[in-house]
């Protein structure tokens, strides 16, 4: 008797495009790519404000190009939709139970959103925008 | 004794995803701001180097700046898999030694302030 495994047909490439809940996952997934070019960017400035003050200067120059600024608008739809769906997401990945009692998933996404805008605001604070 | 070394790669992974989605928006909306003419005094030279010249302020950009990558290159190893990339030694191998790199090079820049 021989049992044949259950294979399922799937274009490598293009299988995303079969559903709209797939789409969404790879919408999230491209914001890594986003995110991974501005990480080096941050390295290249950590390397700018080690040089001195006229590198520094020529750094902050250099982010003033419209391609760069064009760049910075994605990466921050990128990482406001990455924070968006990870704290959505903590409700599924850490559940709180207290005795027999779970914690509704609502407080402890919005616990994160609450902590993510203090967070927020303390930086923007202490950056002197506010 | 643990068989597996995925723990090893998802810890920074976690704590990465974790550490992008409390501060990098509010670190690209400053870099933003610089960029469209209204550099907040925060980037200023005299007031960042401060901040990186302090041992804390060190440890705060280093844990940022390489959860982030360490992260990002663990996303980027799964999204090539989800477009058709199959060579995933490869690509791992190749993401995981670049967030490795920039994580030493931020951590000597880092120094050197």
């Amino acid at each position: 008797m021989s049992r044949r495994p259950l294979l399922r047909e799937f274009p490598p490439t293009t299988w995303y495009f079969r559903q709209p809940r797939y789409l969404r996952y790879m919408s999230r997934e491209i914001t890594s790519i986003l995110i991974a070019a501005y990480c080096v960017l941050l390295v290249f400035g950590l390397h700018s404000l080690a040089a001195g003050p006229a590198a520094w200067e020529a750094f902050l120059l250099t982010l003033k190009s419209p391609a760069s600024i064009v760049f910075q608008l994605l990466v921050l739809i990128a990482a406001v939709y990455h924070a968006a769906t990870w704290f959505n997401a903590t409700q599924k990945a850490m559940p709180l139970q207290i005795g027999e009692y779970f914690v509704p998933g609502a407080m402890i996404s919005g616990a994160h959103y609450v902590a993510w805008a203090l967070l927020s605001f303390a930086i923007l604070f202490l950056a002197g925008v506010i | 004794m643990a068989k597996s070394h995925k723990p090893v790669v998802w810890f920074p992974f976690a704590a990465g995803g974790t550490v992008i989605a409390f501060f990098i928006p509010v670190i690209v909306l400053l870099t933003l701001m610089a960029a469209l003419g209204h550099a907040p005094a925060g980037l200023d030279y005299a007031n960042l180097h401060a901040f990186a010249a302090n041992g804390l302020g060190k440890l705060i950009i280093f844990g940022v700046v390489s959860l982030s990558m360490w992260s990002s290159a663990h996303r980027l190893r799964c999204t090539f898999y989800d477009f058709g990339v199959r060579a995933d030694t490869a690509v791992a191998t190749i993401l995981y030694l670049a967030a490795i790199i920039g994580s030493i090079l931020a951590a000597i820049y880092l120094l050197r302030i």
